[in-house]
Formats: C-alpha cells, sequence, structure tokens
C-alpha cells in the first residue's frame, strides 16, 4: 500500500463556510472519504484535538521541515492589510501575521490549494473596495500574483490548486483530494484558472431544471417563480463554471432549485459583478452577459424565434411560482 | 503570577486567543482576543439594499442562514415587507436545520473531544468517553457525520443549499414547497428524529423537552447512561463541570423564531432572578478595549466601524457590546431560561449559569426544535403563497420591493445557534447608507469596556483551575468552549 499523506489545513480572512460545506459530504462522509484516498490529517482547525501549543508546534514542524506536509489547504483570503503589514489577521498565541505562516508553509507543502473563492481570489473578503487588502494565494482578482506569486510552483511541481466556491460542494474537494493522493492531478487536470476540471469543465447552465424556458426564453420577472432567470435576475449560469445542476448540493440541491440565480460564485470578482447580483444589466434590452461562446447576433435572432414559438404552458408558468399548466398527453383527453 | 497565552483556540469556528493571568492554580485575569479583522460593515455601505442578502450569509459558515434572517428581518421593517405564514415556517424551518445541526456539531466535534485528552487519562470513565468522542477518530463522529449530512439534505430542499443560500428574503422565501417536497421533508425529519432519539438521547424526544427539574434530570441520566446525553451528564458530574465558567447572572435573548403574534422562544431579560422585558434601546457597544476610532462606539443604530490601530488600551477586534451600560450572556442557556424551561431555570436556580448547563440547555433545546419543526411542516399549506412580493410582477428588473427603500431604517433581532444576532441598517435611495452588525459572541467574548468591566467569558474564567505545567489548561478549553463561541461572526 502506497504511503499516507498528511494535510494541514489553515484558515484565514473567511467564513469557514468551505470547512462547514465539507462537513456535508455524503456517501461516504468526510473522515470516511478521507481515510479512503489515504490522507490524515496533521490538523484541522474545527476537527482536530490538538489546540494551542500542541497546534503551534505541529505548524513549527512543517515550516522547519521536520514534518512532512503532502497537501496545505488554505481556506479564507490572505489579509494583507493594514498597509501590507498583515496585521488584520495575526495568529492566535504567536502575535505573527496569519501571511507569514502561509507563506512559509505554501513552501514547504507538497501540494497547495486554495479552498474556496477566498483563498484562490481573494472573494467576498475583498468586496467593498477591499479596504483590508484581501488576496488569493496566487491571484488578487483576477489578476495574477496574490500572496506567493505568479511564478510559484509548490514543491510537488504544480500551481496553487484552485477549488473555488462560495462555498465550495464538498465533491469539488474530495475528489480533487483523491486525484492528489493517487498523483494524478497534473496540469491538464486544471483548467485556465487552475480550478480542477473535474467541476469547471461543466457550466452551472448544464442540467438546469429550467432548460426548457431557457430554450423559449420565458422567463421569471421574480425571485421564486418557475421561469429563466437570466433575462430579469441576473442567473450566469450559462456562463459559470461549475457542476452545480449535475452533482446537486445537500442531497437534491442547487441555487436554481432554490429559485434564485446564480451569481458565479467560482470566478474571480464574482462578489463585485458591477450591478445588483439579481438584476441582469441590459443594453437595448438585451442582457450583456450572454453565453461568453454563442455569437451574439445568432443569440438575438434565435432569442426573438423562439420568444415567438413560446408554448403557451411555458408563458404561463415562466411567472408562477407553481406548475400552473401541466403538460398533457392528449391521447388521454 | 503568570502569563498563559493560548492559541490558535481550535474546535470553535474561527480565530481565537485567551490569555490568562495564573497564580495559586487558578485563572486570576482573562483578556479574550479575536485576532482578526474583516469589515462586513463597511463594506456592505453603498451596495444596493437587496446585495446585503449575498454579503450577509457569508459573513458566517456555520450561522450563514442567521445572518441571512437577521438582514431579510432588517430590511423587512425598513420597507415594510412581511412574510406570509407560508414563508414564516420555511423559513423558521431553514434556521431550525442550521441550529439543530450547529448545537450537535459543538456537541460532538468541538465540545466532548477534550474529554479524550491524556489530561484525563486516569479517570475511570475515560476509556469509554475515549473510544466514544475522541477527535476524528471517535465512534461517535463516524456515528454523527453521515446522520448530519442527511440532516442537512433538509437545506436542498427548503433552501437550494447551505450554506451561503439566497432563498431568505424580506416577503418569505424564494423555495416555495409542493406537496412532494413537504413528503420529503417529514421523511427526513423524522429519520433524523431516530437518530437524535436513538444516539444523543436514547429517549423520545417529548420526554428531554419536559424535563422539569435537576432531580428529574439526575434520575433520568442514571436510567439513560447509554445515551450520549448520559455519558455527557455522567463525566460532567465526575469532573464538576458546574463548578467551571460561572455565568455572570444576567442573560437576555431577542427572540427564537418568529410566530404569528411573537416568538417560539421568548424575547426577555433574566437579571437577579427576575424576567423582564428586554429594552432593545439600551443596546450600545463599547470601544475603549478594541482596535476602532474612539468615535466608532454607541447605539448600532449609529455607531461605526473603522479599524484604528493606535489605540494602546486595545486588545482585541471584538468590541464590547452592553445593555444599559452593563454585559449580558447569550446563547441556548440564555434562551431557554427566558423561554422559562423548568429544567434549566431549575439548575440556575440552584447552581448558577455554568460550563455544565451552557451543554445542558444546548441538548434540551435541540428537542425543543426538533418538536417545533414538526409543527411548523404540518401547518404549511402548500397550495398558499411563500412569499409578498410587493411589487407588480410584471415591473421586470425589479426583483423585489427593496430595490425601492428610501430613507428608511430598520433592526433585524433574531437568535442563532450562540445566541442574540443583530442588524441595524438605513437605506437611502435603495442604497444601504448605515449597516452595524452585533453577533452573539461578540456579547460573550466582548473585551472589557471603559468602566474596566471584562465581558462574559472573561469574567467566566476567573477562579478556573490550572494543574501544575499545564500550558493549554483543559479546564479553560471547557469553559471556552461551553459558550459554542462563533469568532468568525464576532469579527465580521
Amino acid at each position: 500500500m502506497a504511503d499516507r499523506l498528511s494535510l494541514l489545513w489553515l484558515q484565514s480572512g473567511g467564513c469557514g463556510g468551505c470547512s462547514l460545506s465539507l462537513l456535508g459530504a455524503e456517501a461516504p462522509d468526510l473522515l470516511t472519504a478521507l481515510d479512503a484516498a489515504g490522507i490524515d490529517l496533521l490538523w484541522h482547525p474545527s476537527l482536530s484535538e490538538a489546540s494551542g501549543s500542541e497546534a503551534q508546534a505541529i505548524i513549527e514542524a512543517v515550516i522547519a521541515g521536520d514534518r512532512g506536509c503532502d497537501i496545505f489547504c488554505l481556506e479564507g483570503a490572505v489579509m494583507r492589510g493594514p498597509d501590507g503589514t498583515g496585521r488584520f489577521h495575526l495568529v492566535p498565541g504567536t502575535g505573527m501575521p496569519m501571511m507569514e505562516r502561509i507563506r512559509a508553509i505554501a513552501a514547504a507543502a507538497r501540494h497547495v490549494v486554495a479552498v474556496g473563492s477566498c483563498a484562490a481570489w481573494g472573494g467576498i473578503t475583498a468586496g467593498g473596495g477591499n479596504a483590508v487588502e484581501a488576496s488569493g494565494l496566487a491571484y488578487d482578482g483576477r489578476t495574477p500574483g496574490g500572496l506567493l506569486g505568479k511564478a510559484f510552483r509548490a514543491q510537488g511541481g504544480l500551481p496553487v490548486v484552485n477549488v473555488a466556491g462560495c462555498p465550495i460542494h464538498p465533491d469539488w474537494l474530495v475528489e480533487t483530494l483523491h486525484l492528489i493522493a493517487r498523483g494524478e492531478l497534473d496540469a491538464a487536470q486544471l483548467d485556465e484558472w487552475e480550478r480542477p476540471r473535474l467541476y469547471t469543465s461543466h457550466l452551472v447552465h448544464h442540467g438546469c431544471a429550467r432548460n426548457e424556458f431557457y430554450e423559449f426564453k420565458a422567463s421569471a420577472q421574480l425571485l421564486s417563480q418557475m421561469g429563466c432567470m437570466m433575462e430579469h435576475l441576473g442567473c450566469k449560469g450559462t456562463q459559470a463554471r461549475a457542476d452545480c445542476n449535475v452533482r446537486p448540493w445537500n442531497g437534491t440541491g442547487s441555487c436554481l432549485h432554490g429559485n434564485y440565480p446564480c451569481i458565479n460564485c467560482t470566478a474571480p470578482g464574482f462578489e463585485e459583478p458591477g450591478h445588483g447580483f439579481v438584476e441582469t444589466p441590459k443594453i437595448g434590452g438585451i442582457p450583456i452577459g450572454l453565453p461568453t461562446d454563442m455569437p451574439k447576433a445568432w443569440f438575438v435572432a434565435l432569442a426573438s424565434l423562439s420568444k415567438a414559438a413560446t408554448p403557451a404552458r411555458l408563458r404561463a408558468n415562466a411567472t408562477a411560482d407553481r406548475p400552473v399548466a401541466n403538460p398533457l398527453d392528449r391521447s388521454r383527453t | 503570577m503568570t502569563r498563559l497565552v493560548l492559541g490558535p483556540f481550535n474546535r470553535v469556528e474561527g480565530d481565537l486567543e485567551v490569555r490568562l493571568d495564573v497564580a495559586s492554580g487558578e485563572v486570576r485575569a482573562a483578556h479574550v482576543v479575536a485576532p482578526l479583522y474583516r469589515g462586513f460593515e463597511a463594506m456592505l455601505v453603498g451596495r444596493s439594499a437587496a446585495d446585503a442578502l449575498v454579503y450577509a450569509p457569508r459573513i458566517c459558515g456555520i450561522c450563514s442562514v442567521s445572518q441571512s434572517v437577521a438582514a431579510a428581518a432588517a430590511l423587512a421593517e425598513a420597507t415594510g415587507a412581511g412574510a406570509p405564514p407560508n414563508g414564516r415556517h420555511a423559513i423558521n424551518l431553514v434556521h431550525a436545520v442550521e441550529n439543530v445541526a450547529d448545537h450537535l456539531t459543538h456537541f460532538y466535534l468541538f465540545f466532548m473531544p477534550d474529554f479524550a485528552r491524556p489530561a484525563y487519562a486516569t479517570a475511570p470513565w475515560y476509556p469509554a468517553a475515549a473510544a466514544r468522542f475522541a477527535a476524528i477518530h471517535g465512534e461517535a463522529s463516524a456515528a454523527f457525520l453521515p446522520a448530519r449530512a442527511q440532516w442537512m439534505q433538509m437545506m436542498g430542499v427548503l433552501a437550494g443549499k447551505w450554506p451561503h443560500t439566497l432563498s431568505i428574503q424580506p416577503g418569505g422565501t424564494t423555495r416555495g414547497l409542493d406537496r412532494g417536497a413537504l413528503a420529503r421533508l417529514a421523511g427526513l425529519l423524522a429519520g433524523f428524529r431516530r437518530f437524535v432519539e436513538r444516539t444523543v438521547f436514547g429517549d423520545r424526544l417529548e420526554n428531554i423537552a419536559h424535563l422539569a427539574s435537576s432531580d428529574a434530570l439526575a434520575a433520568w441520566a442514571e436510567a439513560h447512561a447509554g445515551s450520549d446525553f448520559g455519558r455527557f451528564l455522567a463525566i460532567a458530574r465526575s469532573t464538576r463541570l458546574d463548578r467551571l465558567g460561572p455565568s455572570i447572572g444576567r442573560w437576555m435573548s431577542f427572540g427564537g423564531y418568529p410566530t404569528a403574534d411573537g416568538h417560539a422562544f421568548a424575547r426577555g431579560l433574566v437579571e437577579e432572578g427576575w424576567r423582564r422585558p428586554l429594552p432593545v434601546e439600551a443596546i450600545a457597544e463599547d470601544v475603549s478595549h478594541a482596535w476602532y476610532g474612539l468615535q466608532d462606539g454607541g447605539p448600532p443604530t449609529t455607531g461605526r466601524t473603522h479599524p484604528q490601530l493606535d489605540n494602546a488600551d486595545a486588545y482585541s477586534w471584538c468590541k464590547a457590546p452592553r445593555l444599559d451600560g452593563r454585559p449580558v450572556e447569550v446563547g441556548a442557556l440564555a434562551r431557554q431560561l427566558v423561554d422559562g424551561q423548568t429544567l434549566i431555570v431549575d439548575l440556575v436556580a440552584r447552581y448558577g449559569g455554568n460550563a455544565a448547563t451552557r451543554v445542558i440547555a444546548r441538548l434540551v433545546e435541540t428537542a425543543r426544535i426538533l418538536l417545533l419543526m414538526e409543527t411548523w411542516l404540518a401547518e404549511i399549506r402548500p397550495d398558499e403563497t411563500f412569499i409578498r412580493h410587493g411589487v407588480d410582477p410584471r415591473a421586470a428588473g425589479t426583483a423585489s420591493r427593496i430595490g425601492d427603500a428610501s430613507g428608511s431604517s430598520g433592526a433585524g433581532l433574531s437568535e442563532a445557534a450562540r445566541g442574540s444576532l443583530g442588524h441595524w441598517l438605513r437605506l437611502r435611495d435603495g442604497r444601504i447608507a448605515h449597516y452595524q452588525i452585533i453577533a452573539p459572541t461578540t456579547w460573550n467574548f466582548s473585551p472589557r469596556d471603559a468602566t474596566g468591566t471584562p465581558g462574559p467569558l472573561e469574567q467566566a474564567l476567573c477562579g478556573t483551575p490550572v494543574r501544575p505545567g499545564e500550558t493549554d489548561p483543559v479546564s479553560v478549553q471547557h469553559v471556552v468552549r461551553s459558550f459554542d463561541p462563533c469568532m468568525v461572526c464576532t469579527v465580521h
């Protein structure tokens, strides 16, 4: 049997929601999934017994190279403020900026994984003008660099692996860790933002239960309605990279299933869309955020055709909270 | 006098440092430090009102729904919106799923693993406790995590996902529930009830919810020693957990789970042994020992948040909220005490609030919440609406009425698992002009105020025994974790 891998997890400028989402891993549960991958936790802030000086000793040993760290997961943004001092987040019990600890551990680890959009890009923590100077490990918003610099490569040879999302789906991380443990995570498995393709090869649009409404541009006007949310309610599912409607959340859910729009939370800069999250900015009545790889003229032409062809059933249901017109087998009427 | 600095203090949500002055084998003074600043209040100012519902849940990954509920309630008050009965029930259910998950996550993953520490290796109960409750490898986590994951499937049905749902709106929930969804929820609720009754209590929820006195609890513990609650009670008795972490004798609750005419768990204040109405307007924050501008304190309707490092007296990013100028404890113990749950009232009358009663209150409350959930679920009328939008549905692009509000203010007062959570906002031209948040742990883990009065945890730690040579005293860990702190909320 191959050697088991060690995983060190730290949190900085974030909400802890990625850890909490991860605890929701199903079939199998998180502890079984990690064990199956051959991964042992060196330390995790929510799960480990070690506290205070015991925890510090583990972290120090990793930095000194006395203890191997195969995988370093950071959750939360790097807090670089104020004025680049990192003083907005000091490691409890040490008085040292967390920023410096993160840099030192990243240098010692074989693989570095940014868990969630805060650790990857800065995320929500960088919202509202980013007065706290939050950044991701290898990006500052959409700009390469972040804390570690764009040339950073972990000991294992890979750049920071960005399991982005706000929060992550538990499977995105569990499967990424399995690939790392099996030695199968190479550059070809990462997309243009170094996110694992295992979840970003999909669009949120794929498998969306509203696809029939999208096809006919039968749009919801208000949150809670059944129609497509792209035209009026800010939904970015046709551009957003994730498999949220192929791989459900919490058993059967997704944002779309909850009747609210995709806000593209796996993308850098999602926290500042430049418009209200539940509004669709338009020019001349046409949404500006059309599917990226479809010629705009074709989209507009097809949209006006399909709008004209919208079945009465969809037109009625699009602005209703529940089906008011049902599909019908005409041979039974 | 020896100074101990404890951190990173884990199995709490977020970052925490505790500084202790120790002499003659006990803590003489404590300073509680929140070492992270994020600045959500400043981020929200200037945004469109509806954006608060995207940002607020992301304050905290463990109390995410509580933050949404408080933000939606503040927006509702500012705009005159309000949820129909179905919306109220559905949001209460979403909130209850989170609160129950938080209570049991605290019990199994955060609190109980400390009894598996080598410090207790000579105790007669240790081998069984270590096998059952050890962090990561214990039997209890192995049983709890799959049950918790299945429980969170309630969120998939009710709210799309957890954490960070956008389904909770000022006028109700975006996620209407049809008969199929209601059937699925009833099944999930029944399944989790079975887990809690078999594993946590070894008894019916009704029997836990109706425990009426400390004598009744002692008798119950004898009869149910094989349940996890029974195991906890035996360990608590043996370690004299009731002598650790005394409360300051003053508790408040904003009221949990709105009903048609009040709250399922009452709003109020308990002090000097009496339950009183809660003077919400008497809440103000003190910044004398926090890294903020000296003008930042005051009532949350006018308070501000400007990080300022040059205050020599400061030691935390946590402000010091005070009610009538004095600290107050919040949480499940406060909530059940204010609500008059007879067991909790009796325990506090006899022994005061302490590390043991905080845990007991959390588990009794868990039973009560699950029973309430069954009634809310039964009261949902699937043919009626779950949300009131308050705008003409044909007005495309105005997703809800909150965009239209101007010059109005609102307070959203709610109860998160860890206690009272308030959002205070003011809107101008549909945008957020003012936003202040006071989170539960901001109350409990507050630093000293201008009078030098320490916060509730700082007071609770005084007198905690420290064994010779202990660098991270296990008693201190029990006291701190008994509050179930959420530091990420604290340092919003």
